[in-house]
């Protein structure tokens, strides 16, 4: 009798540790940020002090733009409500303390995806929501109309803290033209001190002079020469070491841009239940199991292309409808001679 | 045996608590950036820096250290604050005399002066003088030549550059015309304290400033001429200056917000120190009859600098301080280079910030040590 009830303690036991450690795997797959982030009840996203068309307030506080919509797709698949993020500007010096500091989760503010910023200083790139390039742009009046034509004593209006900084210096060396980087800290400077003619080129990613111009004096005395000195992908990015945070941002914006390949939008997302498409399907939660993966409900996809769009959508709305860039160029789906494809939601 | 423990045990609790959060603060930073990955290290001080400055006084460009640039950055901090201490003393000292002028106007423009300018804020300055005063000036193609050698256009005012021939010779009599000067100033001392004659030092000096130097013009072989800017086109409707010596706006701008608001301080303290003199001494003075002019040489501002330079010293280091703010106007400062570029291109914000912090704490301590030497050397001396 008693050698039983011994074998049947540690048979109690043995299952108890079992099941001890399921639980601690589930909870540990809720990461932390993710746990926080339900807790406060808000997304806390950083994004910039003002670009046209990526994050920019109106009057009242309201913050669209593609980069901002990343944040609005996460709060959707986390939340429920695609309006629970708080957005903090940030100048491109302060972002990543910002976010290694935590004192945002997700940084979606034109940033550049480069090696170093990935492997050294504790971020993490989910993925590409715009591929950029860096440009320039001169006044209409001063004939340039190629970066060919550039003389040694130009000055040339920039950030500083980004990526241009440095691709300029390369493209003005490599040329072997002398030229004076003038480097203020905040965009709306450098867009007052190029308007007011203190250098003769503005420079920094394509998408941005397109905005920018949007707040000269006088847009139509500018124009964006054609040439692209680098490769600027843009994307959202994570603090390093909580995977799960990292998965659960990437896929949100995966979403986006996989719900317009199917042709997927906030309009007809519930009637895509229905569809005989198994891909489609899973992308509207009507199939399949996806949202567990990172401890989210199966309705997160369909939450995100309703209230948020698909990336056609997002790109219409804030960027080709404000006139900033009508032709999505290399941002159009890699099945519409683009280069934007993702990796599939199975 | 009693007194002393209790007066020491609360001085050490205050100190093992104060190392204790020190300990605790660093720990925790080490703990948060190991587990963000985050690597500390000053190595990167070594690397190339990769980015251009716009306006540096050593030779720098891309190819240099971080390390470089950080001098870079600290020398121009330096530069603007030398300048600015200069012009708001001299400005400070004209306008602080000019309150207790008896002319009404002077009096009253001076008192606008002040506090107009100390009751805006600095950065408003600082973009007022870049951004309203920057649209006013012309494009470099439309400037007007003054003295048909200066051009002040939007993109800085361009001046003409002095080249030399042995300069060092030029260099050696000014020195020598300096050593003379000071020889003098001791003799003519000793020669009023003894025979109570008096010695025109201020014109003997004034004549060996310029009588050394030419001579070394006219028998040593000195040569000086000018490259005036030339206007050299870019473009259809771009066009620079070449040649000479071309001052950035930035610099401009900041040097005059600068100097301007931090005047305003000084004229204060030099108002107070000179009314803090009793009207006694003045009078006491003028009745053994001294001339005005000796009054306030010799009696007024000896007593009226030691109310005057504690407080100025303060109005220095705020002036060294607060060109930080450049980083709004791409000043190419400490912050703006070192606390800015470099920090973003290396991510390093831990180690850049305290070098930056430790840099200014530098600064501004030996500042203060100079001044607290001078005010000991101008203190009285109590025998």
């Amino acid at each position: 009798m008693f050698k039983y009830l011994k074998q049947l303690t540690s048979l109690v036991a043995m299952v108890a540790v079992l099941f001890t450690f399921t639980t601690e795997s589930m909870a540990a797959k809720k990461s932390k940020t993710l746990k926080n982030t339900q807790k406060k009840g808000f997304v806390r996203c950083g994004v910039s002090q003002g670009l046209p068309g990526f994050s920019n307030a109106d009057a009242a506080g309201n913050w669209t733009g593609v980069d901002v919509d990343v944040c609005r797709a996460v709060a959707a698949a986390v939340l429920g409500d695609a309006n629970k993020v708080k957005f903090t500007p940030l100048s491109a010096k302060e972002r990543f303390t910002a976010l290694t500091s935590g004192e945002i989760d997700i940084l979606s503010r034109n940033t550049t995806w480069t090696l170093s910023r990935d492997a050294d200083i504790g971020l993490t790139f989910v993925g590409v929501n715009f591929y950029d390039g860096q440009g320039f742009m001169v006044r209409k009046s001063s004939g340039i109309t190629s970066t060919g034509q550039f003389k040694d004593g130009i000055s040339a209006c920039t950030n500083i803290g980004t990526t241009t900084e440095l691709n300029m210096r390369d493209f003005f060396n490599s040329k072997g033209i002398k030229y004076e980087p003038v480097a203020f800290e905040k965009a709306d400077e450098v867009v007052a001190a190029y308007d007011a003619g203190r250098c003769d080129t503005y420079t920094t990613d394509k998408s941005g002079l397109a905005a920018q111009r949007t707040k000269m004096k006088n847009p139509d005395e500018h124009i964006v020469l054609p040439e692209t000195i680098s490769k600027e992908p843009l994307g959202p990015v994570v603090r390093q070491g909580d995977s799960v945070w990292e998965d659960i941002v990437r896929w949100s914006l995966n979403t986006m841009i996989e719900a317009e390949e199917y042709g997927i939008t906030s309009a007809n997302a519930d009637m895509m239940k229905t569809s005989d498409n198994p891909a489609i399907k899973r992308l509207v939660g009507a199939e399949g199991e996806l949202g567990a993966a990172f401890g989210l409900d199966n309705d997160w996809s369909l939450r995100i292309i309703k209230q948020v769009g698909n990336y056609g959508e997002s790109y219409k709305r804030n960027i080709a409808d404000t006139g900033i860039l009508p032709d999505r160029g290399p941002n159009q789906l890699w099945t519409k001679g683009g280069i934007l494809y993702v990796p599939p939601a199975r | 045996m009693n007194l002393k423990l209790k007066d020491i045990v609360p001085q050490l609790i205050t100190v093992i608590a104060v190392v204790l959060i020190f300990g605790f603060f660093t720990y925790n930073a080490q703990i948060n950036m190991e587990n963000r990955g985050i690597d500390f290290g000053y190595g990167f001080l070594s690397q190339e820096s990769s980015f251009d400055v716009q306006f540096s006084l050593i030779e720098y460009d891309g190819s240099h250290s971080y390390f470089r640039a950080y001098l870079v950055g600290l020398l121009n901090t330096i530069l603007v604050s030398v300048i600015g201490i200069i012009i708001a003393t001299i400005l400070g000292v004209i306008v602080g005399v000019a309150r207790l002028s008896p002319n009404y106007l002077i009096n009253k423009f001076a008192a606008f002066y002040v506090e107009f300018f100390r009751n805006i804020p600095l950065l408003l300055q600082i973009f007022f003088w870049y951004f309203a005063a920057l649209r006013a000036l012309p494009l470099p193609q439309d400037a007007e030549a003054i003295f048909g050698v200066f051009f002040l256009t939007i993109k800085g005012l361009y001046v003409p550059a002095f080249i030399w021939q042995n300069f060092s010779i030029f260099f050696y009599t000014l020195v020598a015309a300096v050593i003379a000067i000071i020889v003098i100033r001791i003799h003519a001392k000793k020669v009023q304290e003894n025979q109570g004659k008096q010695i025109p030092v201020f014109f003997i000096s004034l004549g060996l400033i310029f009588i050394f130097p030419l001579l070394s013009f006219l028998i040593g072989g000195v040569k000086l001429s000018f490259e005036v800017p030339v206007l050299k086109q870019l473009a259809t409707t771009s066009f620079i200056y070449e040649g000479g010596v071309s001052l950035p706006p930035e610099l401009i701008a900041l040097t005059l917000s600068l100097s301007l608001y931090t005047a305003t301080f000084i004229a204060e303290c030099v108002r107070a120190g000179i009314q803090g003199v009793g009207k006694g001494q003045k009078e006491a003075a003028a009745s053994i009859g001294l001339t005005p002019n000796q009054v306030l040489k010799l009696v007024i501002m000896p007593q009226a600098l030691r109310i005057i330079i504690p407080p100025t010293t303060n109005q220095y280091l705020n002036l060294t301080k607060n060109s930080s703010l450049a980083a709004a106007i791409a000043y190419p400062d400490l912050v703006l280079v070192f606390a800015g570029t470099a920090l973003m291109q290396t991510g390093k914000a831990i180690e850049i910030v305290s070098i930056t912090m430790f840099t200014y704490l530098t600064l501004s301590i030996s500042i203060s040590i100079l001044m607290n030497w001078y005010n000991k050397k101008i203190a009285i001396q109590e025998k």
